[in-house]
């Protein structure tokens, strides 16, 4: 009962945000203001994290595979990785330590200061108007996110198997040749995935905030966990749902 | 009017407010008096329908507020106007978003007029001049002045008042109960909960005090420790 609690007021929270009742004038403003913050503020750290993934990865895929298969499958096995993997995992896993957390912070405190109820006392659903542009903008924002880290990403690699004297043709022809759509689209349908789970889980720790600043503290570290636990598992059942043969 | 039947709330297992009716006629300003901790949030929270009671019914003008998950109260809601005691204002916003942010979201009002109602509504409560200000930058006096005037700047029939006077010097204390006279004089109706007995002699119609969650009429000669 301790969990499935939790998991029927999360699925009850991002209903409630969804259902109809909401108006598109005045929601649009706000769904700006969070695109901007949850999304284009995100743009830098994404930028300087892609280029690390890019890195690592060539170099990992090398001493794995270096001399033991033809070069350019290196450059498959990162554009792989990249797409399906580690572009929407890595951008989701920032998206959640940057944005669920101010969410959970931001609304446990309007909890705190009783603007919650303030809302309700002036027929405001708080629902419509905080949650709702919350979890649509990280759901719109985290794919683009994943394609900035995708090309960001694949760009330093290209440098860094050039480094490790794989030619670059041989590395840009695995990379763009055995791709497929499904790889691609896996990858975005993922990150929308990710992002309403993120968004959910900052708003849903935020409304969960009762008593004082410390329970804020707490909450705020919980959406992190909860995010990231939830999209772990989102990506088990995903791959197995999209890439399974 | 606001009729008020038997309402009960336990937090914590611990009685909160127990088996409390009483009633808020038209035109009327019903004051609660009460020390801190006595469940007079509590009960206004329950009243306006924010909290739901393990027992017991509101009803405004004969309408029922529902507590249910899937209650829908806007129709009641949309006639009533709550001022909390800390202000509840939004400090991400301007002093005039603020106070405009019901009418916005209501819709029915053009921006210009809504920019009018708010002006007009600022300048009734003593603060003409702040609509551009952020909320961090009001004293603590300005912020339930403005939280007041988000409260009345829909015209409410209903005006719900958590501790309006607590905090504020004698200045705009006196200001706070000219406004409320104000708005009983123009047919508006007030609950108001407070521990200050003299504001509740000076304006209100009814006085109950809340005791141990449980609540008893009394009149203007109430002292005190008939409360404490």
């Amino acid at each position: 009962m301790r969990l499935v609690f939790p998991v029927i007021k999360f699925v009850w929270l991002l209903v409630r945000s969804l259902s109809p009742g909401w108006n598109l004038r005045r929601t649009v403003p706000r769904l700006v203001e969070q695109l901007y913050d949850n999304g284009v503020k995100a743009v830098p750290i994404v930028v300087f994290a892609s280029i690390f993934v890019g890195l690592t990865t060539v170099l990992q895929t090398s001493y794995q595979l270096l001399g033991v298969v033809p070069n350019y499958f290196i450059g498959m096995g990162v554009g792989r990785m990249l797409l399906i993997e580690l572009g929407p995992v890595f951008a989701a896993f920032i998206m959640a330590s940057r944005s669920a957390s101010a969410m959970a912070a931001e609304i446990g405190s309007m909890q705190l200061s009783e603007q919650i109820d303030a809302l309700k006392t002036m027929a405001i659903d708080p629902y419509h108007f905080l949650c709702l542009p919350r979890i649509v903008a990280t759901t719109v924002s985290l794919p683009i996110l994943v394609a900035v880290m995708e090309v960001v990403a694949s760009l330093t690699a290209l440098l860094a198997a050039t480094a490790l004297g794989i030619s670059r043709e041989a590395f840009i022809y695995g990379l763009t040749h055995f791709i497929e759509v499904r790889d691609f689209l896996g990858g975005m349908v993922k990150a929308c995935v990710f992002g309403l789970l993120i968004g959910t889980s900052g708003c849903y720790s935020g409304f969960e905030v009762q008593g004082g600043a410390r329970e804020v503290g707490r909450v705020t570290t919980r959406a992190v966990v909860l995010s990231a636990v939830l999209i772990l598992v989102a990506d088990f059942v995903m791959a197995a749902l999209v890439f399974s043969q | 009017m606001i009729r008020v039947q038997q309402l009960s709330k336990k937090m914590r297992g611990l009685p909160v407010v127990t088996d409390v009716s009483m009633e808020v006629p038209d035109g009327c300003c019903v004051c609660v008096l009460g020390k801190s901790g006595a469940g007079k949030t509590v009960l206004l929270k329950m009243v306006i329908g924010i909290i739901a009671p393990d027992a017991g019914k509101v009803y405004y003008d004969g309408q029922m507020i529902d507590y249910g998950p899937f209650a829908d109260n806007r129709q009641v809601v949309l006639q009533t106007g709550f001022v909390f005691q800390g202000g509840a204002l939004f400090d991400g916003m301007s002093v005039g978003d603020n106070v405009a942010l019901p009418l916005r979201e209501r819709g029915r009002l053009s921006e210009p007029e809504i920019r009018e109602r708010v002006q007009r509504v600022l300048s009734r409560v003593g603060l003409p001049d702040i609509s551009r200000l952020r909320v961090r930058e009001l004293s603590g006096g300005m912020v339930r002045l403005v939280a007041i005037a988000r409260a009345l700047v829909t015209e409410p029939k209903y005006v719900f008042l958590d501790e309006p006077t607590s905090g504020l010097d004698p200045l705009l204390r006196e200001r706070v109960l000219s406004i409320i006279r104000d708005l009983v004089r123009t047919g508006g109706s007030v609950l108001m909960v407070t521990h200050d007995l003299e504001a509740a002699r000076q304006i209100a119609d009814r006085i109950y005090i809340i005791k141990s969650g449980r609540v008893y009429p009394t009149d203007r000669d109430v002292k005190k420790e008939d409360y404490e």
